[in-house]
């Protein structure tokens, strides 16, 4: 509690606020004094102006295409960051769906983890975007390609992390259940991959980062939307304030997928010690 | 030999007329420890009645928990067997509760979860497991806190729930392993008479390991000293004084001196041997 007033009070914001408030006014000095061409550097409130146009729909308002709602919604920016959202939660979902099964069976049975360990130490070093050429060649254009590249960037956190949670499980939990009568499928599913999730969910909380990083990239790509895409497409136009109004975008939606990940984690770990402040 | 320290043979206790229950018989196990090898235990034979409550007591490394884990059946022995009703000992089952000293709840499952966990195993429907969880909770007076998580208990809360979960199985046998060790001296004594309430009313074999003397005169019929490396039984030692004992009575602590001095003997063994591997590295 008392820290938390802490955090809020007006003296902290302030101080909080310093350095931020004296970098863009040292920025907004620098770009309208002349000295730095306004295409390579924007003024901030340029980039704001920007940023509230890229946000706001591009046409007029008109009752009879559609509802308000859907015209409030239907500017560049939010599309854009819809795409990417998208492209990560289902890219995620294909690496993360297929680590965890594999990641549970390799932790649990020494045989399937000496079988596949080999062929994971060799791929796992391989950056995701190393991937780019063949995953256009294999998929072309489209999201398919993203898609892709974005399950292998979360693919190995998840597994790496499942495999050392199921190693990882104390042996007490064990004796007990069996102690209890709990056959194989009951401690599999009721014991190690409860006792298992603090691991797991680390794990997906790096994928998710790294998918975030191989969605941008591969926008830049492979794909003709997305706020990866849009940066890139303002560079050739020299809209270096849509660039960083852009980035800025990406910015918050990393900074939103961080905040739901980790609400996800504080109610599926509500039960564990860790997590008592 | 004074009057208060009478063998099992010599006494004939209330159980002597139940039958026999649990049966070790020439026990013996191993460990290797690097290039050393320990014997743990040596040479054991003991006979357990139905609903007889016996302590193991000793010091440290003298095989308590050895042969209590030989009992429940995690570390078979290396010779000999044991039995329980006829029936030879080779896995942990449900027949036989095990309270851990360090609990061993499910930290992700809620109070009446831990408690609810051993029924459904079972299979029992879901109207039966809700309505024995709730008797088992008011039993052990968790009732307010069946939602809670076990991280937010205290020890002695956090150990009911243990001997919660374990009645829930109706096993006729409770293996307790230094249950109430961890706890402080008053929560310990408010267990151990609820322990003994339990077990009056339900009447189950107890088989419960300690290394506290007063805590195995307060609790035992009888008590089972140990020796230190090799794990033997010293002495098997008959309690007949009335329930709840009185821990200032004089026969209570006539025989906590005798059985003091007969731990300490053993404590010593196992100083010098501490002493010996301090020296050897």
């Amino acid at each position: 509690m008392s820290q938390a007033k802490s955090h809020f009070s007006p003296a902290a914001v302030l101080r909080g606020s310093l350095v931020p408030v004296l970098v863009i006014a040292l920025w907004q000095i620098l770009s309208t004094s002349g000295l730095i061409n306004p295409v390579v550097l924007p003024s901030p409130v340029q980039v704001v102006v920007r940023w509230w146009a890229y946000l706001l729909p591009t046409e007029a308002y008109d009752p009879a295409q559609s509802s308000w709602i859907l015209w409030a919604l239907s500017g560049e920016m939010l599309f854009d960051a819809w795409s990417s959202l998208y492209r990560v939660v289902l890219g995620f979902a294909v690496g993360a769906g297929l680590a965890l099964p594999l990641g549970l069976a390799m932790g649990g049975n020494p045989r399937i983890y000496a079988l596949f360990d080999p062929l994971m130490q060799v791929l796992r070093p391989i950056p995701p975007i190393a991937y780019i050429p063949l995953a256009i060649l294999w998929f072309g254009l489209g999201n398919a390609p993203a898609v892709f590249l974005i399950a292998i960037g979360a693919f190995f956190p998840v597994l790496m992390n499942t495999i050392a949670g199921v190693r990882h499980v104390d042996g007490i939990y064990l004796r007990a259940a069996r102690n209890l009568g709990a056959g194989k499928l009951t401690m599999f599913v009721r014991v190690i991959l409860p006792a298992a999730t603090p691991y797991i969910l680390a794990g997906a909380r790096i994928g998710i980062g790294t998918a975030f990083i191989v969605v941008i990239v591969s926008e830049m790509i492979a794909v003709n939307s997305g706020l990866g895409f849009r940066i890139l497409e303002a560079r050739e136009f020299m809209w270096s304030d849509k660039i960083i109004a852009g980035m800025f975008t990406i910015g918050l939606l990393g900074l939103a997928i961080d905040i739901g990940m980790n609400r996800l984690n504080n109610h599926l770990l509500r039960w564990h010690r860790g997590l008592e402040n | 030999m004074t009057p208060m320290l009478k063998t099992v043979a010599d006494t004939m206790p209330v159980a002597d007329a139940a039958p026999v229950q649990i049966q070790v018989r020439g026990v013996e196990k191993t460990f290797a420890v690097g290039a050393q090898k320990i014997v743990a235990l040596q040479n054991i034979d003991l006979d357990i009645r139905k609903g007889e409550f016996v302590c193991l007591l000793g010091p440290s490394g003298c095989g308590k928990s050895t042969l209590l884990n030989a009992v429940a059946g995690f570390q078979p022995p290396t010779k000999g067997t044991v039995t329980v009703d006829g029936r030879s000992i080779t896995e942990p089952g449900p027949d036989r509760g095990m309270v851990f000293q360090e609990y061993a709840l499910f930290p992700w499952m809620t109070v009446a979860q831990n408690v609810a966990f051993g029924l459904e195993i079972k299979g029992m429907s879901k109207a039966a497991i809700a309505e024995k969880v709730e008797w088992l909770l008011q039993k052990l007076h968790l009732q307010d806190f069946r939602n809670r998580f076990p991280k937010d208990l205290s020890g002695g809360m956090r150990q009911r729930v243990a001997i919660a979960r374990v009645l829930a199985l109706d096993s006729p046998i409770l293996l307790m392993d230094e249950p109430f060790g961890a706890l402080d001296a008053l929560t310990r004594r408010t267990l151990q008479d609820e322990l003994l309430r339990i077990w009056e009313e339900v009447g189950k074999t107890i088989l419960f390991v300690t290394h506290s003397i007063e805590e195995s005169i307060y609790l035992a019929d009888r008590i089972i000293v140990m020796t230190y490396r090799p794990g033997t039984i010293k002495r098997d030692v008959a309690v007949d004084m009335p329930r709840p004992r009185d821990g200032s009575a004089p026969e209570f602590n006539r025989l906590k001196r005798e059985l003091s001095q007969m731990v300490m003997e053993e404590q010593q063994r196992f100083s010098q041997d501490e002493i010996r591997s301090v020296t050897a590295d």
